[in-house]
């Protein structure tokens, strides 16, 4: 299978990737082989077989709904890029 | 001492023949003096692990002491430790402090083992050679101009290096089982759900499983006994009774039944590996085990599944990178969406950005059918091949990787020959079993081979029987790479 440039563009806007034409070019040819590889799964007849995402095919667990984390703002906040008197900073997005 | 077990290890530190603030400084300093020559760990931090020895000596000197108390463990970059920089090979989280612990990481310091430091990986573990590091190659101990395997290449080049008594890692694809195989050391990746997934970094949730990495199987059953247990933080932690794996080391192997799969001693394979994974089998004979031939017939399909699946669990997983609360953020962005575009484009690596690309396109509307859910019914029928081989033998073997350890930089620009490179181990995480890799000798080069032994659901303590009595048999396990001196 190849994708073309377009393919791969919108796929990085989707992934929020910046790339380049060079870059994308590079991707481009390097995602269609890994397509070749992946396209070998369409040859093979699942009808009836049900997915499996787990391996034990458990159902989600239940608990008590209850506060089990205490406040770390301060601590969590201190790895942060850039934060102001408790808040996380980002460029504004409304006028 | 470097070439003690841990048993050994942990009799002479409750014997008091040496503290563990001696020990952890041996392998402290034998790290300074080392580390350059392999990139082994990407931060050590000597007072951090001297603080936990100290601890650990005075629980020693109490006679309060567990199997692992005071044993400088080396942990893999992508658990989080508390007061650590954990980067997971990435820049993305260069200068990440992680703000608590994983439960891999509390199991070990409830034990009060040595955090000896933490070691390089391919970013976020996607790689097979530990190339893709942001933090450089790991050069493999056997020879510094060959791959060490990944992604826990670190992990694997630490230990067959004598830098540390074990090590942590984790299996996605074949993460612990190649590197150990690469690199002539023991690791063992347990049944999914059995370890803890709280606190480390997730690659591909529903196959990522963590797992010791040592220099022998019955090293690894310790290190098993200590990171397995049900952990209520993680949503597919199974809840099992505690079990020790290192109960039926000692058993006999007589008329144990052997699955050899045809499709894994097929074209591909190296013939010098073949002739070791053959050798490895006789001996298993010689134990009194018998071989049955069996089929896997859609393992052949577990590259092209894997590379459906793990990618689109990535893509999602590391949608969190977006320079707000913790990570990389760019210099200079004009808007909110340039700000996570340059973000994420300056601060993943190539292999990253090529895996999130296929994840975003197999989950894109219109294709999701025909690439995840195609993937996830075909990882079906994977795993009901071993369950059919599984009523034939009781464990499965053959090689872990197709060749040992490949040159820096052979397979640099060609993704899908660095990914064929897990083809006998992916197949073991698609189903969620249990597998484990042990040294078997050597190639025409004096690279180490790998013996992949694959066991059914929960079968760990059996396989570690498997591996122990080969180990006790030969040697190949006990070998030291010519140019780490001891």
């Amino acid at each position: 299978m190849s994708l073309s440039t377009d393919d791969v563009r919108k796929v990085a806007r989707l992934a929020r990737l910046a790339m380049n034409d060079e870059e994308i070019e590079a991707a481009r040819s390097q995602l269609s082989g890994i397509f070749n590889l992946i396209e070998e799964m369409q040859a093979v007849d699942t009808g009836g077989i049900a997915p499996m995402s787990h391996a034990q095919d458990l159902s989600q667990r239940l608990r008590e709904d209850r506060v089990t984390e205490s406040d770390q703002r301060e601590r969590f906040q201190s790895i942060a890029p850039q934060v102001e008197s408790g808040l996380y900073l980002v460029p504004q997005v409304i006028e | 001492m470097l070439n003690f077990s841990l048993k050994q290890m942990g009799a002479a530190l409750r014997a008091r023949e040496i503290s563990s603030v001696e020990l952890t400084r041996l392998y402290l300093e034998r790290i300074a003096a080392q580390n350059p020559l392999y990139n082994a760990y990407i931060t050590v931090d000597p007072e951090m692990s001297l603080e936990q020895a100290r601890l650990a000596d005075e629980l020693l000197s109490k006679g309060e002491a567990q199997p692992l108390t005071g044993i400088p463990v080396a942990q893999k970059d992508i658990f989080c430790a508390k007061g650590w920089r954990t980067t997971c090979g990435s820049k993305m989280l260069e200068n990440f402090i992680a703000p608590y612990d994983a439960h891999v990481i509390e199991q070990f310091n409830k034990a009060c083992a040595v955090n000896l430091g933490k070691t390089n990986m391919d970013e976020f573990a996607m790689g097979s050679s530990n190339e893709t590091s942001h933090f450089g190659a790991v050069k493999n101990p056997w020879d510094r101009e060959r791959v060490p395997g990944g992604s826990s290449g670190g992990a694997a080049a630490a230990v067959a290096a004598r830098l540390c008594a074990a090590a942590t890692g984790t299996d996605t694809g074949g993460s612990i089982r190649q590197p150990a195989a690469l690199c002539g050391i023991s690791g063992i990746k347990p049944t999914y759900g059995t370890v803890s997934r709280y606190g480390m970094i997730a690659f591909a949730s529903s196959l990522d499983q963590a797992g010791p990495m040592a220099r022998s199987a019955e090293d690894c059953a310790l290190l098993l006994n200590l990171m397995t247990g049900f952990d209520e933080r993680d949503s597919t932690s199974l809840q099992r009774e505690r079990e020790d794996y290192a109960r039926d080391l000692d058993q006999p192997l007589k008329g144990l039944r052997i699955g050899l799969p045809r499709e894994f001693f097929a074209e591909g394979l190296a013939p010098d590996v073949a002739a070791r994974v053959e050798d490895a089998i006789a001996e298993y004979r010689k134990l009194g085990a018998v071989t049955v031939d069996i089929s896997l017939p859609n393992s052949r399909l577990a590259v092209p599944v894997y590379y459906v699946l793990a990618p689109a669990e990535a893509s999602s997983n590391l949608s969190r990178y977006d320079g707000v609360r913790y990570g990389y953020r760019a210099p200079e962005y004009a808007d909110l969406s340039e700000m996570y575009e340059r973000s994420r484009s300056q601060g993943f690596g190539e292999e990253v950005k090529r895996r999130i690309m296929i994840g975003t396109y197999v989950l894109s509307h219109g294709y999701y059918d025909a690439y995840y859910l195609q993937a996830q019914k075909i990882r079906r029928l994977i795993a009901q091949d071993f369950a059919e081989a599984f009523r034939q033998c009781d464990v499965i073997m053959g090689p872990t990787s197709p060749s040992t350890a490949f040159r820096l930089g052979e397979k640099g620009n060609d993704p899908v020959q660095m990914y064929l490179s897990d083809i006998y181990t992916i197949a073991v995480n698609l189903a969620g079993l249990p597998g484990m890799s042990i040294p078997c000798g050597f190639d025409g080069n004096g690279m180490p081979a790998g013996l992949q032994i694959i066991g059914n659901y929960f079968e760990e303590a059996r396989m570690l029987n498997v591996a122990h009595q080969y180990q006790l048999a030969t040697d190949w396990h006990q070998a030291t790479p010519s140019g780490v001196i001891v």
